[in-house]
């Protein structure tokens, strides 16, 4: 608002070398952001700072930078299996999670943004419901499930208990994405002479490529986030690494060092693809609205 | 969008609704099954009606959880809301900074929730962490492990770290699509800032800030891995949320009638949150007219 202030006080002749001036002083914005991402940043510096310290000086000397900068931590997991493991194991589900979600949400997220049909609104709150429906309520039925059909442990086991909530993230975001692309189109190509399925693929799914791209990503965030399902479904064979992360408490007490790496790397994936992603963060998480 | 009556659209459902059913629909009915029945053992039940939702509705321990829970949800919601709304406005609007601003506050929103809780709980230490060593040389007495008024004050600024972004994205988001001609009216009229938030930003954040308050509210109502991680609930039971008090009961303690009792109503509570927001999204569909 100092803008219009400014334009206030004085003629619009001298706002000019004004605006100048005033780049050089912080702004009250500018102040408020600042503190704002250090308050965000703070935390993450701190696990990334102890990653690079041996344990030795994690205890022993409180500093604010590594002093004797080490990879050893990141050595550490890159070389043992029973760490490394776990991030295979869970980009394997996730993988598998976001290519089912995918295949399955599109062409009912097309049904849902262009025809209406018998129960179409109770369908899509009923999905809506299981994306909000709360993990700890499904976690031992869960387990019970696919214990008896012989899929405990499995990594298609937990691919398939996140559909719970990313089949229907998906379905919302697509069909976001989809009210966009006017109905004409579809028409045209169906007086071209182009069947369903070809008009899908070769037409509607280009159109549409940034919203799949949308998607994907949040499936992929929200399956990887995920402790509760993912732990109570997995032993030893599909353990992801967010289950073995709980469990570095040693005989010699907490190894802080590899469990700040471990962090580090389970953030790496996401703060990957983030630029990439930056303008339809908020438009995700509001399940394809805003 | 008109959209055509077409049940043919079903088939396109299909797949979702097949999946879906799978994962939601047989593990609630294992829920309500165990809800009604009572075992002693030997994969014996006999059927004991409404006698679990009797027990859990005089049970303390219910209450307590829910009384922890909704004082959370409301004390993060008080705190992200208007936190979030000044992020927003002072956001830079373009150019570098603008994706600069966005790429560092999405950050937290991708970092998986266990290790949300790993950064704070090292983050909150007096010996190893930032936070803790430096209130310990300010002189205070903080420990989140041991005392209850610090452990809930560590999980509401972990909370407050973790999604306040969330909040400022979806306001951010609102505030763009204000047109031009908004501010410079109020320009002529020489609204004060005040005025300018009041009369044209806020009505215009109204609906992205229903959809944040809401999202929030509801991810904040079923939270366990952050808290479970860095408190596990304790000091005692100070920070036990209503999906750490269930997790605890169904599968530390195996009390199968009563968590599901408890599950039950806690989806119950949960599907009429998800009505409200339905409902808020479809009139924010049908307003903008798309």
């Amino acid at each position: 608002m100092t803008d219009a202030s400014s334009a206030r006080a004085a003629p619009m002749t001298i706002a000019a070398p004004r605006t100048a001036t005033r780049r050089l002083r912080p702004s009250g914005s500018a102040v408020v952001m600042g503190l704002y991402l250090l308050f965000l940043m703070l935390p993450i510096y701190w696990l990334l700072n102890m990653s690079l310290k041996t344990n030795a000086e994690i205890l022993g000397a409180f500093s604010l930078w590594p002093r004797d900068l080490t990879f050893a931590n990141y050595q550490t997991i890159l070389t043992d299996p029973s760490w490394y493991m776990g991030y295979v194991n869970s980009l394997i589900y996730v993988v598998m999670n976001t290519a089912i979600s995918l295949l399955v949400a599109l062409p009912a997220a097309y049904a849902f943004s262009r025809y209406s049909f018998m129960g179409d609104k109770h369908l899509f709150f009923w999905l809506l419901t299981n994306r909000m429906a709360p993990p700890a309520v499904f976690a031992l039925p869960f387990f019970q499930l696919y214990s008896s059909i012989g899929l405990f442990d499995t990594h298609i086991a937990v691919a398939l208990a996140h559909c719970l909530f990313n089949v229907p993230l998906a379905v919302w975001i697509l069909e976001g994405f989809m009210r966009g692309v006017p109905k004409e189109i579809d028409e045209t190509a169906y007086i071209d002479g182009y069947s369903f399925p070809a008009f899908f693929i070769k037409i509607f799914t280009p159109l549409i490529a940034s919203g799949i791209g949308v998607a994907a990503f949040f499936c992929f965030m929200f399956s990887w986030v995920e402790l509760l399902l993912s732990r109570t479904l997995t032993s030893v064979d599909a353990k992801p690494i967010a289950a073995t992360m709980t469990r570095t408490v040693g005989a010699a007490g907490v190894d802080w060092g590899v469990l700040a790496a471990a962090g580090i790397l389970t953030i790496l994936p996401g703060a990957l693809v983030i630029y990439f992603v930056r303008n339809y963060i908020a438009k995700g998480f509001a399940l394809g609205r805003v | 969008m008109n959209k055509t009556v077409n049940q043919k659209a079903w088939f396109l459902i299909l797949p979702v609704l097949i999946l879906v059913a799978f994962s939601a629909v047989i593990p609630l009915m294992t829920v309500v099954n165990y809800a009604v029945q009572d075992t002693f053992g030997n994969n014996e039940f006999f059927w004991a009606g409404l006698s679990w939702f009797e027990d859990m509705l005089q049970s303390d321990r219910m209450w307590d959880a829910l009384g922890r829970q909704l004082l959370f949800s409301a004390i993060i919601l008080a705190i992200e809301v208007p936190l979030g709304i000044l992020v927003a406005l002072n956001m830079p609007k373009k150019g570098f900074w603008a994706s600069f601003c966005l790429v560092v506050m999405s950050l937290p929103l991708l970092i998986p929730w266990n290790v949300v809780g790993t950064i704070w709980q090292i983050f909150g230490r007096v010996d190893i962490g930032l936070l803790g060593h430096t209130l310990a040389a300010l002189g205070f007495d903080y420990n989140y492990t041991q005392d209850t008024f610090d452990a809930w004050v560590t999980v509401i600024v972990m909370d407050v770290w973790h999604w306040t972004s969330l909040v400022a994205l979806l306001a951010y988001a609102g505030l763009r699509s204000i047109p031009d001609a908004y501010y410079q009216a109020a320009k002529i009229d020489q609204a004060s800032r005040w005025a300018v938030f009041r009369y044209i930003e806020l009505p215009k954040m109204a609906g992205v800030l229903m959809i944040a308050i809401l999202l929030r509210f509801m991810d904040s109502f079923m939270i366990y891995t952050e808290p479970f991680v860095l408190t596990g609930g304790g000091p005692g039971n100070a920070t036990t949320f209503l999906s750490i008090d269930l997790v605890k009961m169904a599968l530390g303690q195996f009390d199968l009638g009563p968590a599901a009792a408890f599950s039950l109503m806690y989806f119950l509570v949960i599907m009429a949150i998800s009505w409200v927001f339905y409902t808020v999204m479809t009139t924010l569909d049908k307003r903008d007219g798309i």
